[in-house]
């Protein structure tokens, strides 16, 4: 039932394996509908061209959310889970069979929900808000998928318990899978969520239960919208961890500080999700701050901890290896070359600069009032769950193809741009989206024209400008993830088996030599480019309460 | 090293002086970000209300009419056009695929909104100022405007209401 990998000296379980590979493959399928349904979006709303009707713009806009936002997400997520329980502790599979379940329940649900939004019964976007209503068969099918996703979520708990048993491992787990471990702590309260309001709603969509208050149904539906989003930034952040080591060999300056702050996400995240009723009627303006900044910021500041613990631990690896003239010549003589470091990289940054600063304003109560339902909210999660989180994901396939598929990279020159593309053009794309609306363009909108309507209104004319970006930034990002997919499918499917370490396209860097005395700083250019991010980070805030000050007054 | 399990005595290492500094003004920053939200309560000019009641569609559809009835002065595009008197309570409704009434304002008087939806929900958004609230069925959310600019302003709808949902535009306008 094992193999040794002959590369890592891994025990793999094969029975793990195949559920990886299963998990993977219906990753990409999924993205594969999201991203072209992307593409249809961006041709849409960009006036100029428009190209969809209007009941096909919302239908394939909830096809966009729940493909790209829910299933190609969770089920690499699940991929992962199974990967750090298993491969990376040297230990076996608890339950392949409970693994098939949790598949076959999240494939089910996948092809319902898919089919209940083309079919033209659930048109109702991914947060499907009640007293909006679609076919009872739609959110049986979301129950469906998290009910299998939950199993995965519990298998990967009795995986660590018999890694522990059987003393697979050393005394402490490795920081990969014990940041998954908090991803998974979050996981199993967010989809608790999801059951409790799926449950009733189904009811009520079956007419057995009256009818549902719209308020409760949004406070406790991002108990489960946001916090898996949390889910995701808590696995990428595994995964930065697990790229800095596999691409220059680099560890966590002090453990401790990267253990505490994944137990801070597991503390903080989860009320975080109360930002998204910042500005509704409900509740108090003690409870929305109480709740989105007090404790959001537990999780604020584990992000900042990340933001400096993984670009130090590959700053300190390169240094170790003698790239320290200056304060970037670690960065400059870095494996540019190798997808999955590129990848990381350009996830860190986009995470950060855009994702991060945003959300901290879209967080923040008062500020709110600006963003709230206008397209800066999708920028922000372009910065957050696809410039940040695919595209770690996208990187970290690049070593699963080989290990996990036993396949070499197809078009290895097409993987080096393939990062590059699909990050440049997302960032381009959460960008214009912000300052869009900023402009107060809104989102899930079909025509800013408004034509047919009693009044018209014309936004300022500099929205022009920006709707090119926006579908240039769109454009690039869907070929972006369009060369990934080509590269991973052409490789599992049709590429060359890997026979052993010669076929290894990508580095597996070794341990760096262990550090010399040395006075002073241990990543001064890290240092630098944390407190860049500050500077950036308080304008941006300083910009925002400006212009907020300036509005009509409102209490 | 991310795959494999720590070094011996890992909890015992120091912070480096770099993370400490940085883990140090991260933690201020926090610490600021959140009093001045509360701050703002004090001193600040905009803040998303707090009083909110709880009604029927069929309540706040009656009150509306009722104030709208009173205040009338003219039509619009087929919507009604009112003009309330500064400090006074003003209702807006939301409704598939339409804001009502028209509302007529004076800058810098104060006036008490009552916006309330009577199907699904619908987002306030006021343009091109740019402030956005959402509308509930079932709550009345009350926010008291002071307009600080004349013109005219448009409130388009947010939040996704059905196939309509583009052409729902409705007008404030706001004289010296």
């Amino acid at each position: 039932m094992f193999r040794t990998c002959d590369i890592t000296g891994l025990k793999v379980d094969l029975r793990a394996e195949r559920l990886i590979q299963l998990n993977a493959v219906m990753a990409v399928v999924s993205l594969l509908v999201g991203v072209i349904a992307a593409l249809l979006l961006v041709l849409t709303r960009w006036q100029v061209v428009h190209l969809l009707p209007v009941e096909w713009y919302y239908r394939i806009l909830t096809l966009h959310g729940l493909n790209a936002l829910i299933f190609w997400i969770i089920f690499f997520e699940v991929a992962g889970l199974y990967f750090g329980s298993t491969v990376v502790l040297n230990s076996r599979m608890s339950s392949p069979k409970f693994g098939w379940l949790a598949f076959i329940l999240m494939v089910l649900g996948f092809l319902l929900v898919n089919y209940t939004i083309l079919t033209g019964s659930a048109d109702v976007l991914m947060t499907s808000y009640a007293p909006l209503q679609a076919s009872p068969i739609y959110y049986l099918g979301i129950i469906l998928f998290a009910v299998g996703a939950l199993i995965g979520v519990f298998l990967f708990f009795a995986n660590l318990l018999i890694a522990r048993k059987e003393r697979t491992y050393g005394d402490s787990l490795p920081l990969f899978t014990f940041g998954l471990v908090a991803a998974a702590i979050i996981a199993t309260l967010t989809l608790a969520t999801g059951a409790i309001i799926y449950i009733p709603t189904l009811l009520w969509s079956l007419g057995i239960i009256k009818s549902i208050d719209a308020g409760v149904y949004k406070l406790v539906w991002w108990g489960l919208g946001h916090s898996s989003q949390q889910i995701n930034v808590t696995a990428m952040i595994a995964v930065w961890y697990l790229g800095a080591f596999l691409t220059v060999g680099g560890a966590s300056i002090n453990e401790k500080v990267s253990r505490f702050a994944f137990v801070f996400y597991v503390i903080g995240i989860n009320v975080a999700s109360a930002h998204h009723l910042l500005v509704d009627p409900g509740p108090s303006p003690a409870w929305k701050v109480f709740n989105t900044s007090y404790i959001m910021y537990i999780a604020v500041l584990a992000s900042m901890i990340h933001a400096f613990a993984v670009p130090s631990a590959v700053e300190s690896a390169q240094r170790r290896r003698g790239f320290t003239k200056g304060l970037f010549d670690w960065l400059k003589n870095a494996p540019w070359g190798n997808p999955a470091f590129s990848a990381v990289f350009l996830s860190i940054i986009i995470f950060g600069f855009i994702g991060g600063v945003t959300g901290v304003v879209n967080g923040m109560e008062q500020t709110n009032i600006i963003v709230h339902n206008t397209l800066s909210i999708p920028g922000h999660f372009k910065g957050t769950v696809v410039g940040g989180t695919t595209l770690a994901f996208m990187g970290a396939t690049y070593y699963l193809i080989p290990l996990i598929f036993r396949k070499k990279i197809a078009f290895f020159g097409l993987a080096k741009a393939q990062p590059w593309v699909f990050g440049l053009g997302i960032a381009v794309l959460a960008v214009s989206m912000y300052i869009l609306g900023a402009f107060g363009v809104p989102r899930r909108h079909y025509d800013i024209t408004f034509s047919g309507g009693p009044f018209t209104y014309t936004f300022n004319p500099a929205v022009d400008f920006f709707w090119v970006l926006f579908a240039i930034g769109g454009i690039t990002a869907v070929i972006g993830a369009l060369m990934w997919i080509l590269i991973v499918v052409f490789s599992v499917f049709l590429g060359q088996p890997v026979r052993g370490p010669q076929d290894m396209q990508l580095q597996i860097a070794s341990p760096p030599p262990p550090a010399k005395e040395h006075h002073g700083f241990e990543a001064p250019g890290t240092l630098t480019l944390t407190l860049l991010f500050m500077g950036v980070f308080l304008v941006f805030l300083l910009l925002n309460w400006g212009w907020l000050a300036a509005m009509w007054e409102v209490k | 090293m991310a795959l494999l399990p720590p070094e011996e005595g890992w909890y015992y290492k120091r912070v480096a002086k770099d993370e400490k500094m940085w883990i140090a003004l991260a933690l201020v920053v926090c610490l600021i970000l959140f009093f001045w939200m509360i701050v703002w309560h004090i001193y600040g000019r905009q803040n998303p209300s707090f009083t909110t009641y709880r009604t029927t569609p069929q309540e706040f559809n009656a009150l509306a009419n009722a104030f709208i009835n009173k205040y009338r002065t003219g039509e619009m595009n087929g919507i009604p056009v009112v003009e309330p008197p500064p400090n006074s309570d003003v209702f807006l409704v939301a409704k598939m695929w339409r804001w009502e009434p028209v509302l007529v304002l004076k800058k810098g008087q104060e006036y008490r909104f009552h916006i309330s939806s009577l199907d699904l929900l619908h987002g306030f958004s006021l343009q091109p100022v740019n402030m956005n609230f959402m509308v509930y069925p079932g709550y009345d959310y009350v926010l008291t405007f002071k307009p600080t600019s004349t013109g005219e302003f448009a409130i388009i709808c947010n939040e996704f209401c059905g196939i309509g949902h583009h052409t729902m535009i409705g007008k404030i306008i706001v004289k010296e």
